[in-house]
């Protein structure tokens, strides 16, 4: 009787670790079947490559370089402004604070990762974007910045904790020759830790990254969602997830725009796939 | 024995599920941004006059209610625009065949912030600002300052009535667009704000969302025509000529409470709320 509940434990166990797979799976046949059917009206490469995005003019044009460009430039500036911050914090974190001072400064990281991202778009929205209309003498606070700015602060956490993780995890002994040697804590930090926990920091930094690009509500509400190509960080850009939110209640079931708007889901499953997997190149790289 | 615990819940949420569907004294309503409020304050009124009575309802865009009357999944569609043949083909495919009520009216108020020296417009060059040819505030006689488009997401009936009637004039063959440069935005609400905040921003929403915080823009046909103001009068007399038809969508001619709802709102007392809420009724 043991072994038979142990079995059936064992097994159900099984299911649950082999379902996050096979829903994965599913969901990827589904964005396959629905977004390939796209590509029977518009070649694939005038659908990555096409400039302008008007669904729902008759015939309508899908090109969504300037999504693809507005979603890219965003995340790169949230990169820009999450990096530094977020790796400064992790050696600050793990290294440097004393005890209670780390107690709160993770605590509050874990708090800005609680924010729900739909009142941190509502905070930029009335605070961030008018500050940066002002204070840069623009014609629309609504902009690439005011997006990179919000995300910047969703990516921190994620960097911050696992980069944390990864200072911690060099060995103790790393630290101790540096010091027998005679080096000072700075030089131990830049020269010792930084390299050796560099892998698990990138590792950090793409999972930020993957964080930042899949992000939807905050980037619609702040970057004001012109669908032009961007040439500045001031101008006003549509992102890939955005448009998907924002189109998707409109579009006709069975529709070009319908299937338009799961080739690109397809773009922005391969994008942030493409990041989560060269994170983990990286994590596995250190073990 | 845990196999069978979980089954038996399954089933358990199944049942509720579908007991809750088929609820015969509560109607959802959903679709078009521009009438969530008339509905609104509609289905209050019917709700104190029918107790025991329940209407829910949701924004979202014409085009949200229209796939969701499609699917199944409301029981009325409000709709500022016309059903599309695609949809009704869609709908039809499904077993659902909508049915058009005609509720009110509503002006589309083409609106700037009040410091904008800029009062009116023809729809000339309303068609110009919107369709980035005009960029600049100093070729409408305002100062020389860039222009801001503030437009509606492509899920909204507003967007789609304005880019049919004020960039394409009508011409069913006309390929204007608006500028790519437009910001859309996801609400009337967060275009009357933008514009609320911004001098050079200019955006367009129903007349019911004028507040003095805007400065609605006079417009004329063309030239030599009056400037005429969104004012529920203009409308009803049609000088203002950038009006619309609201409509409800529902599946069949309605039935049962579905159309003491939509009796309602075509009665004496609900065409006055569609007064009170800043629409036009289409009886007088």
């Amino acid at each position: 009787m043991r072994k038979f509940k142990e079995f059936i434990i064992e097994k159900l166990i099984l299911i649950c670790g082999l379902a996050s797979i096979f829903f994965v799976f599913l969901i990827f046949l589904f964005l396959l079947k629905e977004g390939l059917a796209l590509f029977k009206i518009i070649t694939p490469l005038n659908f990555l490559m096409g400039k302008s995005w008007y669904p729902i003019s008759e015939p309508p044009q899908l090109g969504i370089l300037p999504l693809i460009l507005g979603s890219l430039l965003v995340t790169l500036g949230a990169a820009i402004i999450s990096i530094p911050i977020g790796v400064a914090c992790a050696i600050y974190v793990s290294e440097i604070a004393p005890q209670r001072i780390k107690e709160v400064l993770k605590a509050g990281i874990e708090l800005l990762a609680a924010i729900p991202s739909v009142v941190l778009g509502f905070i930029g929205m009335v605070t961030l974007v008018p500050w940066v209309k002002s204070m840069f003498g623009l014609p629309t606070g609504l902009t690439a910045l005011s997006g990179s700015i919000m995300l910047a602060f969703m990516a921190m956490p994620t960097i911050v904790s696992i980069a944390e993780d990864a200072l911690y995890s060099v060995p103790k002994t790393y630290k101790e020759g540096a010091f027998a040697l005679g080096a000072t804590h700075w030089q131990t930090i830049w020269r010792v830790m930084l390299p050796a926990a560099s892998s698990g920091i990138l590792a950090a930094v793409m999972l930020g990254i993957g964080r930042v690009i899949g992000e939807t509500m905050a980037v619609m509400m702040i970057t004001g969602n012109a669908a032009v190509i961007p040439h500045s960080f001031l101008q006003p850009v549509r992102t890939l997830t955005a448009t998907i939110a924002a189109e998707m209640g409109e579009a006709v079931v069975g529709s070009e725009h319908y299937f338009a708007l799961f080739a690109v889901g397809i773009v922005l499953f391969v994008i942030s796939f493409a990041i989560n997997v060269t994170a983990d190149l990286f994590l596995h790289k250190r073990k | 024995m845990f196999r069978r615990l979980g089954l038996l819940l399954l089933v358990g949420m199944f049942a509720t599920c579908a007991f809750a569907a088929k609820d015969k004294n509560s109607i959802q309503i959903k679709g078009s941004d521009t009438m969530v409020n008339l509905a609104q304050a509609w289905a209050e009124k019917y709700m104190q006059e029918n107790p025991g009575n329940f209407v829910a309802v949701t924004g979202g865009g014409s085009g949200t209610g229209m796939s969701s009357l499609i699917s199944g999944t409301c029981d009325i569609a409000m709709s500022s625009r016309n059903i599309k043949e695609k949809e009704i083909g869609l709908a039809k495919n499904r077993g659902i065949e909508p049915f058009e009520i005609k509720v009110a009216l509503d002006g589309l108020a083409v609106v700037v912030n009040p410091k904008n020296p800029v009062g009116k417009l023809t729809t000339e060059q309303l068609a110009g600002i919107f369709t980035g040819r005009i960029s600049n505030w100093k070729e409408v006689g305002g100062e020389d300052k860039k222009i801001v488009l503030l437009s509606r997401e492509v899920n909204s009936g507003t967007h789609v009535y304005f880019k049919e009637h004020v960039l394409r004039k009508n011409n069913p063959n006309a390929k204007d667009e608006f500028a790519p440069g437009a910001l859309m935005l996801s609400s009337s609400q967060a275009i009357a704000d933008e514009v609320a905040g911004n001098p050079q921003a200019i955006g367009y929403y129903g007349m019911g969302y004028i507040s003095p915080k805007q400065k609605p823009v006079s417009v004329a046909k063309d030239e030599k025509s009056e400037y005429v103001a969104p004012a529920i009068e203009n409308v009803i007399s049609g000088k203002y000529p950038i009006s619309r038809p609201l409509f409800l969508y529902t599946n069949g001619s309605p039935q049962e409470m579905i159309k003491k709802f939509v009796d309602y709102t075509l009665s004496a007392q609900g065409q006055d709320i569609v007064l009170a809420t800043d629409f036009v009724p289409i009886k007088r």
